[in-house]
């Protein structure tokens, strides 16, 4: 039992002033926590002048008791709102103290990227996705039958020799590295039910030596559609559709005669690529004709019934003009710096 | 083709003032793609000069030079020093003076030389870009020329002009001449064309003894249907090219080599039919057209000895063979300088027997170029006759009746055209005089019939086969820009397929793993092939390429990898030495044992039978896709507060997880053995019982031996399996709400036991209240006796209906170590 204190005004102020100034003096929590065991313990001045009322005669204990107990509750009523001051300190001063230099955060990630030959193709297919054609794909690794033959590229053919043409050993095998995307059309053909509207995406192999402008290993992407009175209005209409999706809605197509023994009447496609670097401009695209009635006996088909076309062109050509690209290496040496341009956009 | 313009100008008008943009612009519009422009690249003053008068004058260094006062029609002569040694007195030179510029470009200037200003050059027909010779300085008498000095030497030369050079398509052999092509401009411009086919009626020769005998037609196709000669004697063998003729040729592409042979270079370019001048003294009577015996030989044109082909198709005489017919002539008959009387061939042969020839041959000519694409075999007489015409004009001689017309050639044969059928094809509605008139402008001859017209195609148009072709013309003469732009609606599809969303699923996520895509040549060695192909040692069998660009790499491939190593190697040898790559490709797996391919090839335009076609589609090796990675240098680098982390077995593994994560495709990791892999480091990938693929750090030395860093971690797996064996529709587990309970667990075990085995059977051995484990600390050392190791896994457990009490997971993980004990011998650590 702690010795009784006489409670009087002056004390009681006292006690309530030097808890009051410590509460105002804390600066951090732990100061905080002291003060509060010092002025509001169980042995703080006021603690002591509260136990002491019972001293008193129950004719004073009630006038000194609102005296101790008021100072009380205003001693403790102070501690909360510096608490809380002192709480946002502490927690300014961690969030200052954590600051780092986020120029120089460590990195733990790789940024990855797609190839842009592999994305130009994908998105090519998505415009005829979403037109309702559908994506066929077939061997590099072809029958002659398939490449040539069928194609309206018999074997005295002048354009079957033109091709340089990567062939199996022994060449009387009759397999070939498909010299174009074409024979995923035959497939296509002899398998689907008509009308058949099909685009083919896909690697083809000529014997050229790598250059800025060459490589024996190559892409494209061919379509064909077979129907009930396509013409070549409707060739056109898709082209430009395509034009249209990949260069803007100022694109357009210019057809030319051409030749190609698997479309006749044939035709060389320009497109004009209206927000080209340096200037809009025409600019050789593909080739593409009417399917040639040879074409669709190949498959089974009855040209008098059915009549459609077909389209292809080179993806590393459209990448090369699309993105203003001189060299064809970059494209395919898989340097990564060439691909991490293009992250997963083209 | 290359086409002179002042030729062309002969057969189609052509304004003056054109230019090489507007001709190239009209060609284009009728199909013909613009290729370059040749002309002569002389400008300044280049004039006719006389030499006065000159003295030689021996140099210090061996050389006599001349010093000569040249006339060039100027007040005084120029003072011209000359190493050349060809002239005389009086000679007529041309002289280049200083400012003018040859071809080159090789700017003239008055130069200090051998002790004299030069003022000027008198030039070499080499040096004008007339041809080879470059002996001694070009003298014009040897042309036959005797201009006025001073005249302009470029025009006199015909240096001025210049020749367009377009694309020539297969299906177009007539356009291989100034008369196609002049046919071909008028069709575009409308400007008149002269058919010089048309300007005169050919004489024939009678008495010369001509016979064809093929006995073995290529396709049904006779060899030569048309055999036409004729005779001209007493060629005046000095008489020069005229020098318009030989810039004619040198614009077109053909060297000038004798008058006799330019004029038949001559009438090739100019109406498309190859002709042959035989040396008449040297035949041995008439001439046999025929097959050659298997074995036969033939010394041709340029002193190369042909054995010859039971296919080969020969100009025979009493002696043997004299020429490859359509291909290139013989040596025992060739003109030569001595010629007096030549015998001048006009044929026409089969396109595929002469395309077999020239490929067989490796010969490929002017002559088997225009064969191979059709000759007109109306223009065999007027081409003879042309040959004659030049031959007497400018070698002298004179035209002999001896000769032969032999024709056999077959009328072209009508094509039915109904109305309608263009326009259905072409989707413009061409009028019928639209139809009519541009049939008719490119030859056709056009009948009405009910409901049609029947069209026949001219003679120089072998290709217009069908009513398709005649459409084509039609759109072509009037314009292709007339076709309207309609879109048409396919019926709805399906989007991709699950392979093809997969595919680029799989792609897409090993990007955003950070991984960058390449894309490999698929060529290998068999070195390659064999190390990656399988994980056993041994030959893998692959498919090899019979016409590889490089013979080191003349097989296809069998795995990824070696291309992503070649890759690495390029990257790294170019400063990047961090890589995370990967490539999705295909591998071409032929069967051991197996021979792929057919023997021969059904008809192209027809559909084949069932079974022939099953044996097409079988004839080639399988071709899956496959996915590979490769990962060598940093995951993370170095940096302010962090540490490196090398990329390893685990970036190979994890990232094969990942796949199979992302395909939903359940795939294991077990040890396994892959002869191109550390021996202790080479996960074997499954999915169920089947290997899908390799995971591992490549082994070393191999590492080593491509001067790779030493951890180079490599993965394979065959995306086509990964994809197969995935789910097809994923049926996902409810979500549990109810709280979880987590326990550690603690095992020591023998070293030897895979940690992942054991994580299998503590799954096993937990049951279903087991909602996911993972390992999460392998110890050793103090307190764990040797040839143990401690192993700490995180478990944690949950029940699909209730709150899960402490005791209920307790039971479950007292379970998982009863089976771990009794498996493995693991024992609980406390």
């Amino acid at each position: 039992m702690p010795e009784s204190t006489p409670i009087t005004e002056s004390a009681v102020a006292a006690a309530v002033d030097a808890a009051l100034a410590a509460v105002a003096t804390a600066t951090t929590m732990s100061e905080l926590r002291a003060a509060r065991a010092e002025h509001a313990g169980e042995s703080s001045p006021l603690a002591r002048l509260n136990g002491s009322l019972k001293t008193l005669d129950p004719a004073d204990r009630a006038a000194a008791g609102k005296l101790v107990g008021q100072a009380r509750a205003r001693v403790g009523q102070a501690f909360a709102p510096r608490e809380a001051e002192l709480a946002v300190a502490e927690e300014n001063q961690r969030l200052a103290d954590e600051a780092v230099d986020v120029t120089a955060v460590a990195s733990r990630w790789n940024a990855g990227a797609r190839h842009p030959l592999s994305l130009l193709m994908e998105r090519m297919s998505d415009v005829f996705i979403a037109m309702g054609w559908e994506i066929a794909e077939g061997p590099e690794l072809e029958n002659e039958w398939f490449n040539f033959d069928a194609l309206n590229m018999d074997e005295d053919h002048p354009a079957r020799s033109e091709q340089d043409t990567f062939f199996v050993d022994p060449v009387d095998s009759h397999l070939v590295l498909r010299t174009q995307t074409s024979p995923v059309q035959i497939r296509s053909l002899l398998t689907r039910d008509l009308p058949v509207y099909v685009v083919s995406p896909g690697k083809v192999f000529r014997k050229d030596e790598l250059d800025a402008t060459h490589t024996p290993v190559f892409h494209q992407i061919e379509g064909i559609a077979i129907d009930k009175g396509l013409t070549m209005a409707h060739l056109r209409g898709t082209l430009e559709h395509l034009a249209r999706a990949m260069f803007g809605d100022d694109a357009q197509i210019r057809l030319r005669p051409n030749y190609f023994p698997f479309t006749e009447p044939s035709a060389e496609m320009d497109v004009w690529q209206p927000n080209a670097k340096g200037g809009a401009r025409w600019v050789e695209w593909g080739g593409c004709g009417m399917v040639n009635s040879n074409v669709l006996r190949a498959a089974g088909i009855d040209p008098e019934v059915y009549q459609g076309f077909a389209f292809g062109m080179g993806i590393e050509r459209t990448l090369q003009f699309r993105n203003d690209m001189n060299d064809m290496r970059d494209m395919v040496e898989g340097d990564i710096r060439f691909s991490q341009q293009f992250g997963m956009v083209v | 083709m290359r086409v002179p313009i002042s030729w062309l100008r002969e057969f189609v008008d052509i304004p003056l003032d054109v230019t090489h943009e507007q001709i190239h612009a009209a060609l284009v519009k009728v199909g013909f793609e613009e290729e370059d422009v040749h002309d002569f690249d002389l400008s300044g003053p280049i004039l006719v000069g006389q030499v006065l008068e000159f003295t030689s004058e021996p140099q210090s260094n061996g050389k006599t030079i001349n010093w000569c006062q040249v006339d060039v029609g100027e007040a005084e002569p120029r003072g011209i020093v000359c190493g050349a040694h060809n002239f005389a007195v009086g000679d007529k030179v041309v002289v280049s003076l200083p400012g003018a510029v040859l071809p080159g470009p090789f700017p003239i200037a008055a130069r200090k030389t051998y002790g004299h200003v030069s003022d000027g050059m008198m030039a070499s027909a080499r040096e004008l870009g007339m041809g080879d010779e470059h002996e001694g300085i070009l003298l014009l008498k040897s042309l036959g020329l005797d201009p006025v000095v001073g005249a302009e030497a470029v025009p006199l030369l015909g240096l001025d002009d210049f020749a367009v050079e377009v694309n020539v398509t297969p299906d177009r052999g007539y356009a291989f001449s100034i008369r196609g092509i002049a046919r071909e401009y008028s069709h575009s411009t409308g400007a008149t064309f002269r058919d010089p086919a048309l300007a005169s009626s050919p004489v024939a020769g009678t008495g010369f003894s001509v016979t064809v005998d093929d006995v073995a037609p290529i396709r049904g196709r006779i060899g030569a249907s048309v055999f036409t000669t004729r005779v001209v004697r007493g060629i005046d063998a000095s008489r020069p090219t005229p020098p318009w003729m030989i810039a004619r040729l040198g614009l077109a592409g053909i060297r000038s080599i004798s008058l006799t042979v330019d004029i038949t270079n001559y009438v090739m370019l100019e109406l498309g039919q190859p002709t042959h001048a035989y040396d008449l003294d040297k035949l041995s009577g008439g001439i046999i057209v025929r097959r050659a015996a298997a074995g036969e030989t033939l010394t041709t044109l340029d002193d190369k000895v042909r054995t010859l082909a039971a296919e080969d198709l020969l100009i025979t005489d009493g002696s043997g063979a004299i020429g490859l017919a359509g291909v290139m002539g013989g040596a025992s008959t060739e003109i030569d300088t001595t010629s007096t009387n030549v015998l001048v061939e006009s044929a026409n042969f089969d396109p595929t027997s002469i395309a077999r020839t020239a490929r067989r041959h490796k010969l490929p000519s002017e002559a088997s170029r225009r064969f191979e694409r059709g000759v007109d075999p109306a223009i065999a007489q007027v081409a003879a006759a042309r040959v004659v015409e030049l031959l007497v004009e400018l070698g002298a001689g004179t035209a002999d009746e001896l000769g032969s017309v032999l024709d056999t050639s077959v009328a072209p044969t009508p094509i039915e055209l109904a109305d309608g059928y263009i326009e259905g094809l072409i989707g413009v509605q061409f009028s019928p005089d639209e139809i009519t008139t541009s049939l008719v402008d490119i030859g056709c001859a056009v009948d009405a019939t009910t409901g049609g017209h029947s069209v026949t195609p001219p003679t120089w148009r072998p290709d217009l086969t069908d009513r398709a072709t005649l459409a084509e013309e039609v759109a072509r003469i009037v314009g292709y820009d007339r076709i309207p732009s309609v879109l048409p609606v396919a019926p709805p599809g399906r989007g991709l397929t699950r392979e093809q969303r997969l595919r680029r699923s799989a792609s897409a996520s090993l990007a955003s793993a950070g991984l960058t895509e390449v894309l490999a040549y698929p060529f290998l060695s068999q070195a390659s092939n064999d190390l990656f192909g399988s994980p056993l040692t041994g030959a893998v069998p692959a498919v090899a390429l019979a016409n590889a660009i490089d013979s080191e790499a003349a097989l296809l491939r069998t795995s990824l990898l070696p291309g992503l190593i070649s890759v690495a190697r390029r990257n790294l040898s170019r400063g990047l030495t961090d890589l995370a790559v990967f490539e999705v490709g295909t591998v071409f797996l032929p069967e051991s044992g197996r021979t792929y391919g057919v023997d021969t090839l059904p008809a192209g335009n027809e559909l084949p039978s069932a079974e022939l076609l099953e044996k097409l589609r079988g004839s080639i090796p399988a071709q899956p896709w496959h996915v590979a990675a490769l990962f060598v240098g940093d995951a993370v680098a170095k940096q302010p507060g962090q540490s490196s982390i090398q990329r390893g077995l685990s970036d190979a593994i994890s990232a094969a997880q990942h796949l199979a994560a992302v395909l939903a495709s359940p795939l294991t990791v077990t040890t396994g053995a892959h002869k191109a892999m550390h021996p202790g480091r080479t996960a074997e990938l499954r999915s169920g019982d089947r290997v899908v693929g390799y995971a591992g750090e490549l082994l070393p030395s191999l590492a080593a031996e491509l001067d790779l860093p030493r951890v180079v971690a490599v993965l394979e797996l065959d995306l086509d399996a990964l994809i197969e064996l995935g789910a097809v529709e994923i049926a996902p587990t409810p979500i549990v709400s109810f709280p979880a309970a987590t326990q550690d667990l603690t095992l020591v075990v023998p070293e030897a036991v895979r940690a992942g085995e054991l994580l299998a059977l503590l799954v096993e051995g937990a049951g279903d209240l087991l909602e996911n484990v993972s390992l999460v600390d392998d110890y050793r050392g103090t307190g764990i006796a040797d040839g143990s190791k401690s192993l700490t896994f995180a478990l944690r457990f949950r029940a699909t209906d209730r709150t899960l009490t402490a005791a209920e997971a307790t039971e479950a993980k007292s379970a998982a170590v009863a089976l771990a004990a009794s498996r493995m011998g693991a024992v609980l650590r406390e």
